[in-house]
Parts: structure tokens; C-alpha cells; sequence
């Protein structure tokens, strides 16, 4: 059991299992965890930022990169010859060389699933589509459960969920556990299996290091698969420090647990060079574990395209430009 | 570890998935070095009036970068006389013009901020990725920031039109060679002083690099004198009896023989000299920061740091999981070139210094503390000290209680507050210390009882040219940077 389970108030000795037993066990639980500072954390993201990443790494990373990209799409002008095109764009990242890897999933709304379920039929590529009433999360749980059901139904291997941030603001953390706990349900297929669980925080509305923390214990205990720091449609998405946060948010609760959670930070990462950065601090935090697609994504749809000039510079010795690399 | 480090005591299938390749800094960003260096003496290199020749050498691989010339009293003398017959002028000079060569310096380093940074890497063997992005930007802000102070003197608080001391004998340490430069320079020429610099024997190139560039500037000749050698120069730059104001920073023992020797004299004084800081980690404190404040505060430099934070108090309740969240973050640093843009801890400066440290690690565990360090090996050539670090240590042990000046980190415990205050301040240093709790009221009941020149709350080893450094007790007297940097170098 790790001390840092035992340093929070309720659980020592006693494991985590009862810890949402009350709105006020969750409460104590999650406001004993050890405080962020945010000056040593932004500082620990920045100096992680620093390295120097060359050669025969860099290779190795963009790679890497690539295979961990959750393509997406969540446009409200997105039409099946869009999600198909970005499908085989996916399969086939650059045609011009078959050896580079394919992406993790294509990212889509419910009702382009089983478009997007048929075009990558076949391939390793996952389908993930965002439920519950994404971006806001703003309706009904019934409803948020309905769009769930509908995605898995329609072939989706992951769900992509928001929580509820305005019960979280608001201190109503058992309301959003319970909820995340709904959304896992109707993720299960009815054979056995389910659909891996995404938990989007929207981090950028949380605002405090504190409550990202916090969020992320909530999640891990309510059952994600995964956590996720933004959607894409607000100001402030993915940064190196919150994902920072968060990867060392999964490795402590595995050192709790053994439970291994995944990670997947989202929106703004567009550049090779950040993608770099993210892969350090998953390797300087997590180390190898962590360094593969069942454990780390990148929410991203610009970022494909750098990587693929990068790597098409490291192969040929040349820079080429936008015009070689495909607009899907 | 760095990548070739790995390869030996590892086997294949435990190598890491994502290894770093070599990202070295090119040596030859450094510049040409000469063979050899005289001194320089009234904005001319010369040579020394004698004839003996000492060797600096690259600490990461023993090789000689250059020779340098044994100051002689003679020496330090015709420097004395270059710095004395430069100062009526200098002086007399509108605070407002002193300023336009302070700034010109200040941009000047930060033009050849790489080649400075270089060229201080290979000397020192510290990693590039500091010399870079710590030292050499505080070089360059130390002077912009007393260029500022230059014709503002009559509101500093000494009173309308305080006067200079005249020509001021400055000795610097090795282990931030061109930061202790400027720390001694800016506030003694922005207040009118002229100065005879001597570094230190292991890492003289950056100072007389820094001549070159105080000739690209314009400088008065005579301004700014460096003269090289060991202890022996720097007696004599001391005990001249020209000089009117001495600033040392380095040990405690030779800081007590300078105080020695200039009891009864006329000669304005300021030391920073040795400590032995507690970092105090209460049990409410954010721990991943902690630990990275940790890290920094020791590992930093390869703790040749006077205010490193070498003892860790940690608090009981929460000792365990500390020292397990430092050990796998200690797991983490790469050890090895320092030119490699990747190293965090690069090579120990000299022999000397590494007999030293390994002297006093020994007396730790003969002592009945527990040692342990990462698994990591070093490089074959040149001079090398894992990450290393103490449980189990109490009061009474050496490695408590002596500064080490390396990578050697002394872990005890408390249990309450009180005891924190009382073990931090028990100790003949007081130059810093550090403080990590997330309860804003305890920061400043703490801080209000450490006998501490810097006290730094959630974080460590952090300067500015604006915030006055400097100890208590046995860490030495006086403040330099800031304002209060300003009187050091005034008649007031």
C-alpha cells in the first residue's frame, strides 16, 4: 500500500475500497491528499522540456508519437467522407512510406462510429468516440447514459467521457463519482467485455492544480481506464504541467492499487517538439511501463502532419513542407 | 544514467524503451585557448614577473585545457598600482556613464552566452544544461541590474553622494567561477570602485575571457585587473596594503585567516564562506515539489554550492514516503559529460575536492549512517561522485555537521516544529535553508527562528541579482546583491 494512500485521512490501513462510501469519506479523502505547489510543478515541466532529444531518439519518438495519436475529428460539420478520409489517413499516415506506424484510434462523435467502425474494419485502429453530452456534459444523466450506450453499440472500442464539472466545482464529488461509475456500466457490451473509459476533466475549467489532482484520484477510483485532461473546445487544453500532474497522479495510485491508468492529454499539442516534451515526462515520471499506446494518447489532429515532416526530414535529409504531407 | 552508462551493468532486455541519444554541445563553442595566459593588468594580457606555471585541466576528463601563471607578489603589486591609478577617474566618472559600460558588459556576455557557457562547462565540469541556463543568464542580470543602482547611489539609503572605497581586492571560489566574477564586480565598479580579481586556481579561463570582453567594451584600462595563481596570490592581493576594501567568498578556514590578517587595518571586509543548510520538509508539505526542491537543492552543481541544501530534516510522519519518492527521482538523474545537454550532474571540479568527498562519505558510514546511491557508472576518466545519499544520520555524525561540497545528501528526522527550528539552527553555518509546507503561517513562524541569511519557502536554490545573500555566524558577514550588495563597496 502506498504511503501516499496512507497519508490521506480515512484510508490508512484500510485500503481504498471504502473511500466513496459517503460524499463526506470522499471529501476527506480527496482534500487530504498532498497539495501541488505550482510554482515547483510548472517549473519541474518547463526543466523537463529542456531536453535534448536527437538522432536516433528522435526517430524512436516520433514513432512513438505517431502510434500514440488519437486522430480526431469533433467538428459539427463532420460528414462520412470526412471520418472516412481521416480513417484511411489514420491506416496509412504517409503514402509515401508504408513503414510508418498507424495511429491508436480515430476520435468521433457518436454518429459517426459505425462510419468510422467500417472504414478502419480490419486494421488494429481503435474507434473512440466522446458520449455523455460532450463538450459541456450539460444534460440528464439518463441522456449522457444513452449516448454512451449508443456509441458502444454502434462498435466504438473507447469512450471518450467528460465529468460533470460543475458538481465538482461545487463540491458535489460522490455526484460525479456515481456518475463516472453509470458511464463505465454502459460501456460493458453484454459479452463480457466493455469499452475502455475515458475520463475527460476539462481542465482548463478546473483551474487549480489542486483540483486536478483531486479529479484525478476521483476518476481512478470511480474506474477509468484512462484520464484525460481536455476536450479540445476551451480556451486553456492540454499543458506539460497538468499532464504532468497527472502522470505522477497514475503512478502513485498504481503504487496504492497495482492498477495501471492511462493517460491522454488533449487539444494544443501540435508540434513535434511538444509532442517531445510529453514523451519525456512520460519516460522521466513513468519510464517504460507508460511508453506505449494502451497507456499513452495524444488527442490531436494537427500534430500527425509535423511528425510525419519530421520524420520524412530524418529519413530523406530534407526538409519538405506542407504540400508533401496529406490534408484529410 | 547517461546512455553509454548503461550499457555495461545492464542487461539488453532491461535497457529503457526510450534511451536519449548523445546531444553533446560542441567543445569548440568555447573558443581558442591559448596555451598559455599571463595576467591582466591594466587592460593589457601580460606576462607574470615569474616563472612558475600552473595547469588547469578539463575535470570531466583530466586533460590540460591550458596553462596559467602563478601570481607573484610583484604581480599583484603592478595590478594594485593599474587598479589605484585607474580609480580617480572611474570615480569621478557620472554614475550615469559607469552604467553605459555595465550594460555594454551585460549585453556583451549575453551575446557570447554560449562560448562563455562552454568555455565555463569544460573548466569547471559542471553540466552545460546549468552553465547555460543558470549561470551565464544571471552573469548578464547581475550587471544589468547594478548598471541600474550606477547614478541612483544618493537614493540607496547611505545618504546623498556616498563615496567609493577605492581599489578592492576580490578572491572567488571555483564552483560558479564567472557568477562569483560578477557578484564581485558589478556592485564594485557601478559604486566607482576599481578592482584586482583573482579566481580560483582550478577554474581561471572564464575570468580572463571575461578580460577580453571587458577590452571589447571600452573599459577604462585598469578598471578591472585579473590576476591568477592559488592561495598564495590571493594572500598577497589581501595583505597589500593599497587595497582598501577585500571580498572573499570561499571556506571558512581560509575566510577566518583573511579576517586574521586584516584585523587593525583600515581595509572594509565581507565574507561568504561556508554552510551546512537544513532543508525542512513538514508533513503537510507537497511532496513531488519537495523532493524536486530537494534534488535541486543538493544535486545541483554536484552540491558544490555554498547554501546546498545538505542536511534534509524531514518530518517523522512522512519520512518513509519521502525518501522513496527521492530515491526513485534520484534514479532518474543522468550522470556523466557535461557537454551532453542532457546531463543533470556532471563531473566533481578536482582531485582534491573529490579526496574530500569521499573522505567525509567514508566517516559517514565508518560513522553508523546508512549510505545509498543509484546504480550508475561512471565514466573511466576524470573526477566523479554518484548521487549519494545518508539515512540514519544524527546530530553527532560529521556528515551532519561538516560542509562536504558535493553530491552528498544528510537526512534526519524531527518530530515537531520546535525540534525542526532547534536541529536546523544547530550548526556553527547560517548562510540558508529551506522550508517546504503547504500552511502559509507555518512558513513564517519557521523562517522567523532559522538563523538563516536566505530562507526559501517551496522552493530552493533560487537567486536574483535583486535579493542580498549572505550568511550568519560562521557562513560569513556582509550582503552582497541587491541594495544591500550596494555597501559593501561604499564609505558608509
Amino acid at each position: 500500500m502506498s504511503t501516499l494512500a496512507a497519508h490521506a485521512p480515512g484510508v490508512a490501513g484500510g485500503g481504498l475500497s471504502d473511500v466513496a462510501a459517503s460524499e463526506a469519506s470522499l471529501r476527506r479523502f480527496l482534500h487530504g491528499l498532498p497539495g501541488v505547489d505550482a510554482v515547483g510543478l510548472e517549473a519541474r515541466a518547463a526543466a523537463l522540456g529542456t531536453r535534448s532529444i536527437k538522432t536516433t531518439a528522435k526517430a524512436f519518438a516520433i514513432d512513438l508519437a505517431i502510434s500514440m495519436i488519437d486522430l480526431t475529428t469533433l467538428e459539427g460539420a463532420d460528414t462520412v467522407g470526412k471520418v472516412r478520409s481521416l480513417c484511411i489517413k489514420g491506416k496509412h499516415p504517409d503514402p509515401t512510406d508504408p513503414d510508418t506506424p498507424q495511429v491508436a484510434a480515430i476520435c468521433v462523435y457518436p454518429d459517426m462510429v459505425a462510419t468510422a467502425k467500417a472504414a478502419l474494419a480490419g486494421t488494429a485502429v481503435q474507434v473512440a468516440s466522446v458520449a455523455t453530452a460532450f463538450p459541456a456534459g450539460r444534460a440528464a444523466l439518463p441522456v449522457k447514459l444513452a449516448d454512451t450506450a449508443d456509441a458502444v453499440a454502434a462498435g466504438a472500442d473507447e469512450i471518450d467521457m467528460v465529468i460533470d464539472r460543475g458538481a465538482f466545482l461545487s463540491g458535489r464529488y460522490l455526484e460525479v463519482f456515481e456518475e463516472i461509475r453509470a458511464v463505465r456500466q454502459a460501456c460493458e457490451r453484454g459479452d463480457g467485455t466493455a469499452a475502455h473509459l475515458k475520463v475527460i476533466f476539462e481542465t482548463g475549467e478546473l483551474q487549480t492544480y489542486d483540483n486536478v489532482r483531486r479529479a484525478s484520484w476521483l476518476a481512478m477510483l470511480a474506474g477509468a481506464d484512462f484520464i484525460k485532461t481536455s476536450t479540445g473546445k476551451v480556451a486553456v487544453n492540454a499543458t506539460p504541467p497538468v499532464t504532468l500532474l497527472m502522470l505522477e497522479a497514475v503512478r502513485d495510485f498504481k503504487a496504492a492499487t497495482g492498477t495501471q491508468i492511462g493517460v491522454k492529454p488533449a487539444g494544443g499539442i501540435r508540434t513535434t517538439k511538444d509532442a517531445m516534451k510529453y514523451l519525456v515526462m512520460v519516460n522521466e515520471t513513468l519510464g517504460d511501463d507508460w511508453l506505449s499506446p494502451n497507456w499513452f494518447r495524444f488527442g490531436a489532429s494537427s500534430l500527425l502532419n509535423d511528425l510525419l515532416m519530421q520524420r520524412q526530414k530524418l529519413r530523406t535529409g530534407r526538409y519538405s513542407g506542407p504540400d508533401y504531407v496529406t490534408v484529410d | 544514467m547517461a546512455k553509454k552508462n548503461v550499457a555495461k551493468d545492464v542487461p539488453a532486455a532491461a535497457r529503457p524503451v526510450f534511451e536519449y541519444a548523445p546531444a553533446p554541445e560542441s567543445p569548440a563553442a568555447a573558443g581558442e585557448l591559448a596555451t598559455s595566459y599571463g595576467h591582466f593588468i591594466g587592460g593589457e594580457f601580460v606576462d607574470s614577473s615569474g616563472s612558475e606555471a600552473l595547469k588547469t585541466v578539463n575535470p570531466a576528463t583530466e586533460q590540460v585545457l591550458a596553462e596559467f601563471a602563478q601570481g607573484t607578489e610583484e604581480d599583484v603589486d603592478r595590478a594594485v598600482a593599474a587598479a589605484r591609478a585607474a580609480f580617480a577617474d572611474w570615480s569621478a566618472l557620472p554614475g550615469s556613464e559607469r552604467a553605459k559600460y555595465l550594460f555594454r558588459i551585460a549585453r556583451i556576455v549575453q551575446e557570447r552566452s554560449r562560448e562563455l557557457a562552454v568555455l565555463e562547462s569544460i573548466d569547471n565540469g559542471k553540466p552545460i544544461k546549468e552553465t547555460r541556463d543558470v549561470d551565464l543568464p544571471l552573469v548578464a542580470a547581475h550587471f544589468f541590474y547594478y548598471a541600474g543602482w550606477a547614478d541612483k547611489l544618493d537614493f540607496a539609503g547611505f545618504g546623498p553622494n556616498p563615496k567609493p572605497l577605492g581599489v578592492a581586492g576580490q578572491v572567488i571560489p571555483w564552483n560558479f567561477p564567472l557568477l562569483m566574477l560578477a557578484w564581485k564586480i558589478a556592485p564594485a565598479l557601478a559604486t566607482g570602485n576599481t578592482v584586482v580579481l583573482k579566481p580560483a586556481e582550478t577554474t581561471p579561463l572564464t575570468a580572463l575571457r571575461f578580460a577580453e570582453i571587458c577590452r571589447q567594451a571600452g573599459l577604462p584600462k585598469g578598471v578591472v585587473n585579473i590576476v591568477t595563481g592559488d592561495g598564495r596570490t590571493g594572500a598577497a592581493l589581501t595583505a597589500h596594503p593599497d587595497v582598501s576594501k577585500v571580498a572573499f567568498t570561499g571556506s571558512t578556514a581560509v575566510g577566518r585567516a583573511i579576517a586574521k590578517q586584516l584585523a587593525g587595518s583600515r581595509k572594509k571586509l565581507s565574507l561568504e564562506l561556508g554552510g551546512k543548510a537544513a532543508n525542512i520538509v513538514f508533513d503537510d508539505a507537497p511532496i513531488d515539489q519537495a523532493v524536486e526542491g530537494i534534488v535541486n537543492g543538493i544535486f545541483f552543481n554536484q552540491g558544490h554550492v555554498c547554501c546546498a541544501g545538505s542536511r534534509l530534516l524531514v518530518q517523522e510522519s512522512v519520512q518513509d514516503e519521502l525518501l522513496d519518492a527521492l530515491k526513485r527521482r534520484m534514479a532518474t538523474l543522468r550522470v556523466g559529460d557535461p557537454l551532453d545537454k542532457n546531463t543533470d550532474v556532471g563531473a566533481i571540479n578536482s582531485a582534491a575536492q573529490l579526496a574530500r568527498i569521499t573522505e567525509l562519505a567514508a566517516a559517514g558510514e565508518a560513522e553508523g549512517a546508512e549510505r545509498w546511491a543509484p546504480a550508475c557508472e561512471l565514466p573511466a576518466a576524470g573526477y566523479w561522485f554518484r548521487p549519494t545519499l545518508f539515512t540514519g544520520v544524527s546530530q553527532a555524525h560529521r556528515i551532519a555537521r561538516e560542509e562536504i561540497f558535493g553530491p552528498v545528501l544528510s537526512v534526519l528526522t524531527f518530530r515537531t516544529p520546535a525540534e525542526a527550528v532547534e536541529k536546523a539552527n544547530n550548526t556553527q553555518y547560517g548562510l540558508s535553508a529551506g522550508i517546504w509546507t503547504e500552511k502559509g503561517s507555518r512558513i513564517l513562524w519557521t523562517a522567523d527562528r532559522l538563523r538563516a541569511g536566505v530562507v526559501w519557502a517551496n522552493t530552493f536554490n533560487k537567486f536574483d541579482p535583486t535579493s542580498p545573500f549572505g550568511g550568519y555566524k560562521e557562513s560569513g558577514y556582509g550582503r552582497e546583491g541587491g541594495r544591500h550588495g550596494l555597501e559593501a563597496y561604499l564609505d558608509v
